[in-house]
């Protein structure tokens, strides 16, 4: 209790008798906090995506001069290796519940492997490309997209060696953990996007 | 708490953090909700009576028919702030610190589901003051392109520079967007989750339910216009042609993302202003509130109807028939649910017991002000009308109604009625009912002469007009000066109240609410047990208790 008056700020922490008992209420409304973002955060890529169909269906030269259409087989390999990654996380996921650490571990770091290689697969692209982002408003809503995804995808794989690396602190993974099973879902959401993105902008040509 | 420490030190209960004598703790990165809470209210009133000055150098402008007192330039600077700092430096802060302090005290919880990410989101709202402030003193002055920031006048940038007063605009508005969000976050977690026991939806008080309404429309709306905002600052910044019709772009669109988010706003701040109605009558009429499920209701029929009228701000953006009848319809509809509100207000208030105490004479003048804003707003509905007086100060007469009217008045209400539980002093109620009449004379000299500049045809936004239009002009400026003189008593009363007012005691107005029933101000995690709540709230003249004393048993029965 002393503690707690001489310092305003200080955190509640367990075993403290100020507290009355509310020591975990926080870490049960995360998952909740964290799946309300995300709906939010989806309305983000929803209102681009609509922005999109407008400028598709409405702008006269919607295609830049000399541009005929873009190559689809390179980020169809990307796209597959995405959403496989979103199987691999799940049995990543799978393993930390039945406590085998370096099950967990391993399939973690292939999905990190894989949201890597699409990274780097969209960056490859991205040189490749004959038209830039100031190339019209398809060159700009291009560049858009695929750039917020792709800040979205690195997000994922930086959350992901976060998590891999508090794998190693002992005892910290007994039974699951909030901040992997977030990281999961947003994996998950990343793999949503990017599917839709891929129809919008490669499949509807 | 365990009864041992209860009985060794029980005078250790209220010194606390939450203790009154610590003023250091609103100068802190505090987790505490109430402390949040107060911060947001102050830093959303210095803002208030910033932008209020700007529109009193504005008011002086407008005193002759010639721009005689401030350049062109400076006066579009003048409205591009104003608009800017009343909306997101006012009225979403001062909301955000209202919830923050009452709906955990009102649902019974200890404090907000997240308290760091709330203090996060709250020193958010300094940083991009500052920001829009700084915006001032760069060259080229701040923004001009009001406060929607319309493309193509948005994208001009004369001075040439990456860092403008569109662009810091630009990040200003980004950055209160995260901080919404944050807090949006937080407040829906918390009505959902944090409740306490016994507290069903039903049981909620009405300003819950109306914060919730309001954070759903933060969640659905808000990311639109980041999107348009992003957009925009690429087109400004780094030549990308999303907005610009030259290279191909669609100005139009950026007008859709706006509105889609910036209508709906309009219901974020005033449906918690609905809330402090529903609260504050049954008070001081010693009446239930008048039908409030059909109240609490139609607060998230208000939501969903608030996302499907945006296109009426662009009746005249050479939008298609069709579409026009579309949102001229659900914009009608949409004052159904408002009307079954103030119908509902009016049965609280008809045949109580009144008490004309300062919050109850605002919440009054609130309530009129809103129904004559709201009046005016089914005329502007209606599709020829807006084209007719499209972009003139009838416009601007009615939103400040809303506004400045019912919203401002509804937040003095808010404060008249719990500052003494945020402070545990009373307020001089003679000067809170100088500062009522002052505010309310002021508010209607200066917004009423706006409808006939309208109906005249006097145009907005702009520091010079016609001499015909003078009359009228003289009348407003008079009225904005008395409305900047009326915050005087305000501040003299808060200051010295919060300082030497009397003691407030738990209880003063006899309300009913889990939030009177701890001390004021309530200790640090507000409840020493969490209450059972066994009837709904208002039970003005029922003998039924609001919680079951017996909380314990009771507990382990509703789990």
């Amino acid at each position: 209790m002393s503690t707690a008056e001489l310092d305003p700020t200080l955190e509640p922490t367990v075993g403290d008798q100020i507290v009355h008992g509310m020591e975990h209420e926080e870490e049960d409304h995360r998952m909740f906090g964290f799946i309300v973002f995300l709906l939010s955060e989806s309305v983000i890529f929803l209102s681009f995506f609509v922005g999109y169909i407008v400028y598709k269906t409405s702008v006269a030269d919607w295609l830049p001069a000399g541009v005929e259409g873009l190559e689809v087989r390179e980020p169809f390999i990307n796209t597959v290796v995405l959403v496989s990654s979103s199987f691999v996380i799940y049995f990543a996921e799978r393993f930390l519940h039945k406590e085998n650490l370096w099950g967990f571990r391993a399939f973690w770091l292939l999905t990190m492997a894989m949201g890597s290689f699409f990274l780097y697969g969209q960056a490859v692209e991205w040189m490749g490309l004959p038209f830039g982002f100031t190339s019209g408003v398809f060159g700009g809503a291009f560049y858009l997209l695929t750039g917020l995804h792709g800040l979205h995808v690195l997000a994922g794989v930086l959350l992901q060696g976060i998590m891999l690396g508090r794998s190693f602190i002992p005892n910290n993974y007994q039974g699951g953990e909030y901040g992997v099973a977030a990281t999961s879902l947003f994996w998950h959401f990343v793999d949503v996007i990017w599917i839709m993105l891929f129809i919008l902008i490669y499949v509807w040509q | 708490m365990s009864n041992a420490s209860l009985e060794v030190a029980p005078q250790n209960l209220q010194p606390q953090p939450g203790a009154p004598d610590n003023w250091r703790r609103f100068f802190s990165f505090s987790t505490d909700h109430k402390v949040i809470g107060i911060q947001y209210i102050v830093t959303a009133f210095i803002f208030f009576l910033f932008g209020g000055l700007l529109a009193m150098v504005m008011r002086g402008e407008l005193i002759t028919p010639d721009a005689d007192l401030v350049d062109r330039t400076v006066y579009n600077g003048l409205f591009t702030m104003h608009g800017t700092i009343m909306l997101f430096m006012w009225t979403f802060p001062m909301l955000n610190g209202l919830a923050n302090y009452l709906v955990p005290l009102m649902i019974g919880a200890r404090d907000m589901a997240f308290p760091r990410l709330n203090a996060a989101a709250f020193w958010l709202v300094p940083v991009f003051g500052v920001i829009l402030t700084l915006s001032f003193f760069i060259p080229g002055g701040p923004s001009q392109s009001g406060w929607w920031a319309y493309p193509p006048v948005s994208l001009q940038n004369p001075t040439g520079n990456l860092i403008n007063g569109q662009s810091l605009w630009l990040l200003a508005v980004a950055l209160s967007g995260v901080s919404s969000i944050m807090g949006a976050v937080n407040i829906v977690t918390t009505i959902f989750r944090m409740r306490a026991p016994g507290m069903g939806w039903f049981k909620m008080p009405a300003f819950c339910w109306t914060v919730l309404s309001a954070q759903l429309i933060q969640l659905v709306g808000l990311p639109a216009l980041t999107a348009g905002a992003v957009m925009l600052l690429l087109d400004l910044t780094v030549g990308t042609s999303f907005f610009e019709p030259s290279r191909g772009g669609d100005p139009i669109l950026y007008q859709h993302f706006f509105w889609f988010y910036s209508h709906p706003a309009v219901y974020v701040i005033i449906l918690p202003i609905f809330g402090i109605f529903s609260e504050i009558f049954p008070v001081y009429a010693r009446k239930p509130l008048f039908g409030y499920r059909v109240v609490a209701v139609s607060s998230l029929i208000i939501t969903g109807l608030s996302l499907i009228v945006w296109v009426h701000h662009m009746f005249a953006s050479g939008t298609p028939g069709w579409m026009r009848m579309l949102f001229m319809i659900t914009t009608m509809a949409i004052s159904v649910p408002t009307g079954i509100k103030v119908f509902a207000w009016v049965a609280t208030v008809w045949g109580g017991k009144l008490r004309l105490t300062s919050a109850m004479l605002f919440g009054l003048g609130g309530l009129s002000t809103f129904l004559f804003a709201g009046i005016t707003g089914i005329m502007l509905a209606s599709a020829p009308f807006d084209i007719h007086v499209n972009n003139t100060y009838f416009v601007v007469g009615h939103f400040h109604y809303v506004i400045n009217g019912a919203v401002v008045l509804g937040f003095y209400a808010a404060i008249y009625h719990w500052f003494p539980k945020m402070t545990g002093r009373m307020l001089y109620e003679g000067l809170g009912k100088l500062h009522f009449f002052l505010t309310f004379v002021g508010i209607n000299l200066i917004f009423l002469p706006m409808h006939p500049l309208g109906l005249l045809g006097m145009p907005r936004r702009v520091a010079s007009y016609d001499p015909e239009f003078a009359f009228w002009n003289v009348i407003a400026s008079l009225g904005g000066f008395l409305l900047g003189v009326s915050t005087l008593p305000f501040i003299l009363n808060v200051l010295s109240s919060w300082t030497q007012g009397e003691k407030a005691g738990d209880n003063p107005w006899r309300a009913i609410g889990l939030e009177w029933l701890v001390s004021s101000p309530p200790p640090h995690e507000n409840f020493d047990e969490i209450p059972v709540v066994v009837s709904p709230p208002y039970g003005y003249g029922s003998d039924e208790p609001l919680i079951e004393n017996n909380a314990k048993e009771l507990a382990s029965e509703y789990s």
